[in-house]
């Protein structure tokens, strides 16, 4: 029971723990989900779900990067790979994800030069260094990551580096929880709120969470006791009969956001009429594209850009996953054909992703 | 690639003050500091890095803290590998290859 018990100091938690005993009604149950992929990584490593009164349960949201993308946009991202002019610039997170012909770094075991880079300045350098050749930044992630690709934007609009271009696949994290609750199959309590996407965002985008659904939401830190706590305020609220966003983390989130971010998101950014999301579909006005002021640097304008949606295999239920209508190890696949070695669906992929979180450190726990 | 890595300001580049030089985990990089213009770190603050970019400034509370949370979700050699693997700000100044280890962390 090495991640359950190593890392935890009961005591410091024993507080948030008594007080959602208490708050906790017996006959009813509680379906809180967790929005942001690094909350769900959190759950499963400190083993908090274990910890709670059986009829509280933790739903896994859709907010890990890599696993919402769909299968037909690595695809073309991929395609443009295939240009032996173009070098194929990603986060190391993506190299795995499988589309239908195969993931990023089985591309480049053909021949593509596909690199890792560890911030999108690096592939705007890459650009300079290589100014022969068109570098392609596979741009993935919520408002948490979409600033920086606006600034290295910015900087490349500024330094009149024209050999760079961006493949956009920047989602927004307020369409997915909408799409989570206008979905029929889903009665969700209360959301436990994204901690780093609202340094960007702020919490004022959710309050239509609470205001139109009826919804508690509290922003909330990672630590365990912070994830405790968090829970423990939707608790409070549901008790009292209440629907409001809340803020546990305030000491690094403020209620406005980060305003130069969302200045820079919005001088370079337009919201697309609609973008799919793997598992869960086409979603309207939930994901970024490039203003045509920076056409120059749009990727998805080069030739190779398909644009055709493709289906994830029939047998993976990443969907159902995706929207909490499943356990990860209620999937068909989970730990059989689909692992985090050969991972079938995305959510199999990033430690932030539901399966990949259960698959290491669920085994345990698994009824 | 959602790692919230602690970081702490050292110094700024002469020709860019919007590029800090910052100590991550004993790495000494160079980031991004412009999202950061409505209140500017100095030498010495602790900011949140994502992706090259410092998001948001912090306590040293906070900051201990966070690299805690990291070494317990076992990220925290991931985001060495992550600050080690800037390399956009190189060329404005070279910075020893080998890690200088920070005998506070």
């Amino acid at each position: 029971m090495k991640y359950v018990d190593e890392f935890r100091d009961p005591r410091m938690l024993r507080g948030a723990l008594d007080e959602i005993a208490r708050l906790v009604e017996p006959d009813r149950v509680y379906r809180v989900m967790e929005v942001c992929g690094g909350h769900t990584h959190a759950i499963f490593r400190f083993g908090l779900q274990d910890l709670l009164p059986p009829n509280v349960e933790l739903i896994h949201g859709p907010g890990c990067p890599v696993c919402v993308l769909p299968m037909g946009r690595i695809d073309d991202g991929l395609g443009l790979a295939g240009d032996p002019n173009v070098i194929f610039t990603a986060f190391g997170d993506m190299m795995r994800v499988p589309g239908s012909l195969g993931s990023p770094l089985e591309s480049k075991a053909r021949g593509a030069d596909v690199r890792i880079v560890y911030s999108p300045l690096d592939a705007l350098r890459i650009a300079q260094q290589h100014p022969d050749r068109r570098v392609v930044f596979f741009a993935i992630g919520f408002e948490t990551t979409a600033p920086s690709t606006a600034l290295t934007l910015l900087r490349a609009r500024a330094l009149g580096i024209t050999n760079f271009a961006v493949f956009c696949n920047h989602v927004m994290i307020v369409p997915a929880i909408r799409a989570v609750l206008d979905s029929p199959d889903m009665r969700i309590d209360g959301f436990i709120g994204p901690g780093h996407v609202s340094t960007v965002i702020g919490c004022r985008p959710f309050e239509f969470i609470a205001r139109d659904y009826g919804c508690p939401i509290v922003v909330s830190g990672f630590e365990p006791a912070d994830l405790l706590q968090s829970l423990a305020m939707i608790l409070r609220q549901l008790r009292a009969g209440e629907s409001k966003v809340e803020n546990q983390y305030g000491r690094v989130v403020p209620w406005e956001g980060n305003l130069p971010a969302l200045r820079a998101l919005a001088e370079v950014f337009e919201v697309r009429p609609h973008f799919e999301w793997r598992g869960l579909g086409f979603i309207s006005q939930s994901a970024l594209r490039l203003r045509e002021s920076f056409d120059a640097w749009d990727a998805e304008r080069m030739t190779g850009v398909r644009g055709v949606s493709v289906a994830d295999p029939k047998a993976a239920q990443c969907g159902e996953v995706l929207k909490g209508v499943l356990k990860p190890h209620e999937c068909k696949l989970f730990g059989k054909e689909c692992t985090p070695s050969y991972p079938i669906g995305a959510l199999m992929v990033s430690s932030e992703g539901a399966c990949a979180a259960q698959f290491k450190y669920g085994q345990l726990v698994l009824k | 690639m959602c790692l919230a890595i602690p970081a702490q300001v050292s110094d700024f580049a002469a020709d860019d003050p919007n590029l800090a030089t910052v100590n991550i985990m004993g790495v000494r990089r160079k980031v991004n500091v412009a999202l950061l213009e409505d209140d500017p770190p100095r030498t010495g603050d602790w900011v949140l890095v994502h992706v090259g970019f410092a998001m948001s400034k912090i306590s040293d509370a906070q900051a201990s803290e966070q690299l805690d949370l990291l070494r317990q979700l076992g990220e925290a050699s991931e985001a060495v590998a992550e600050a080690d693997g800037y390399d956009f700000a190189a060329e404005h100044d070279p910075l020893p290859i080998e890690p200088e280890r920070n005998p506070q962390t």
